[in-house]
């Protein structure tokens, strides 16, 4: 339910689409073939939809409001609008949806989003600054460290920039690969991590062996000066970076549809 | 056995001062209505406590309602940040509120322990998170089987939990469908039970999903049709989205917000029963 302040677009802007777009379409790629998505409010619920109305009509839809299965035709502004609960296969309850589907592994991928990240893409949502003097307060953690505990994978969507990317977060509010390596497992999270980082810039990936972020992808147009500049780290990078390929045509058109559903 | 009492008796009755107060609803059937009378009665140095405070929490922390906030996620649903509830927190205004807060997980499961009768309840998470050193009330239990270490999160017991639900018959006996959220393990953790209902009816129709608190588990029922506007009662009424968008540009500022409980909570008449 965390989501991330508009950050101000570096790509160069194309007549077709913004890089918001392009963040929403890689998501929406990254579901492709995959069963079942833990889905917050926000760029991971419009990449889920998309992912529906394109590739994978029968990804099955989980809010944390308890509504597993939710087809919704427009898309929601809360977790619990009515329409998830209208549509759902099953609609259970909070205890429910924490202990017997998250916590006992059956969901494939959840999405998290932060203020902040770091090079071992633990996440912040929580507080900016000191925590009991912060200068800004955030929402809080909601249903995000158990997200990144239990869900089998967890794709990470948040925009690059030096206030995002960190090299200490202000809090530590859902684990991605800890300090150290073997962290995860010291904690006992059952759950791979966030295993693809999906910004404005490119796409990132963990290291198998370390955790650290690697830059594996960039998108159309964006230099990988442009992501080093939005890195407070020295970033590591992949010997050969892919390009992401351009929204389609026909994701454009669906992703549009949606947009014209939001907020009514 | 529930009475069925007017909605400003029940919290005059159920609520008082420097007590604890869960008032659930997980995004639909918040009690909206009750938290009005709360604020219109002028209870001072609560603890409340909410998996999501939205809108209704925003009011009660900027009337400086509460003392202490124990809560899971504290935003505007889709829309941002409250400001109340930010005001309070970063500048003390009008009153300081202290927090505890949880992940929704452990929070959840504190109120299944507390329904429970157990002291504690276990989970998988908390460990590497910020969290664990912030509250005293998550603590590290190994597992007598396996030797797992897992969080424990201790149970919550409120002094009156406070839900809204769609129907009471009239021996008390609530139904409520939908999302329910963790609506039933509040009431039952809870040491006296508050629920408003849209209706009172004579009996009550079979719902898909339909949950069922039996009268002598609930102290007070009280009619409050609509008592979760701008939240949402499935089968009565929709979310009204847009008093949540509204409510960012109405609550980001003091006097604007202190105009609009004047308007919209001091000066409108309490719930009367029919």
């Amino acid at each position: 339910m965390t989501g991330v302040s508009t950050g101000a677009a570096r790509t160069e802007r194309s007549a077709d689409y913004d890089p918001d777009d392009m963040m929403i379409v890689a998501a929406a790629r990254a579901l492709r073939g995959r069963l079942v998505c833990f889905v917050g409010i926000g760029l991971p619920s419009t990449a889920a939809n998309l992912a529906r109305a394109t590739h994978t009509p029968d990804l099955v839809l989980i809010y944390e409001s308890g509504t597993i299965g939710a087809k919704p035709t427009r898309l929601p502004l809360s977790i619990g609008d009515g329409e998830l609960a209208e549509t759902a296969d099953s609609v259970v309850t909070v205890p429910e949806i924490f202990n017997y589907w998250v916590q006992a592994g059956r969901i494939e991928v959840g999405f998290l989003s932060a203020a902040q990240m770091d090079r071992h893409a633990n996440l912040n949502s929580t507080v900016i600054g000191d925590y009991d003097h912060p200068s800004v307060r955030l929402p809080g953690s909601g249903g995000a460290p158990e997200i990144a505990a239990s869900c089998r994978e967890v794709i990470v969507l948040i925009r690059q920039s030096h206030r995002t990317f960190v090299e200490h977060l202000d809090f530590t509010t859902s684990v991605g690969f800890g300090d150290r390596p073997g962290d995860r497992a010291r904690f006992g999270y059952r759950g791979a991590g966030p295993t693809l980082v999906i910004t404005d810039l490119g796409l990132l990936r963990p290291d198998p062996e370390t955790g650290e972020l690697t830059l594996t992808d960039l998108h159309p147009g964006v230099h990988v000066d442009q992501v080093r500049a939005a890195t407070p780290w020295d970033l590591a990078m992949a010997k050969d970076l892919n390009t992401t390929e351009p929204p389609s045509a026909e994701e454009l058109i669906q992703l549009r549809a949606l947009r014209a559903t939001e907020n009514r | 056995m529930a009475e069925i009492q007017d909605l400003a008796e029940a919290i005059r009755d159920l609520v008082h001062d420097g007590d604890c107060v869960a008032m659930e609803g997980f995004t639909h059937l918040i009690p909206v209505a009750a938290g009005h009378e709360i604020i219109r009665q002028g209870r001072r140095d609560l603890t409340l406590v909410r998996l999501t405070p939205d809108i209704v929490f925003d009011q009660l922390i900027g009337t400086g309602c509460a003392k202490k906030l124990v809560f899971g996620w504290g935003g505007n649903p889709g829309v941002g940040s409250l400001h109340r509830f930010r005001d309070a927190i970063e500048n003390g205004w009008p009153v300081p509120l202290e927090i505890e807060e949880h992940s929704h997980a452990g929070l959840t499961n504190r109120y299944v322990a507390g329904a429970s009768g157990l002291p504690f309840a276990i989970l998988r998470g908390y460990f590497g998170t910020g969290l664990m050193d912030r509250t005293e009330t998550v603590k590290t239990v190994e597992c007598p089987f396996t030797g797992e270490k897992l969080a424990a999160v201790a149970a919550l017991n409120p002094d009156v939990t406070i839900i809204h639900a769609q129907q009471a018959d009239r021996a008390g006996n609530v139904l409520m469908w939908g999302i329910t959220g963790v609506n039933k393990e509040a009431a039952l953790a809870a040491t006296r039970v508050l629920v408003t209902v849209e209706e009172i009816v004579d009996g009550f129709e079979p719902r898909p999903g339909g949950v069922v608190l039996p009268t002598w588990v609930i102290d007070a029922v009280a009619e409050a049709p609509a008592g979760a506007y701008p939240s949402y009662t499935s089968g009565y009424s929709d979310r009204d989205n847009a008093a949540y968008i509204a409510w960012d540009a109405i609550s980001r500022d003091r006097d604007t917000f202190e105009r609009w409980i004047e308007e919209h909570v001091m000066q409108s008449a309490p719930v009367v029963s029919s």
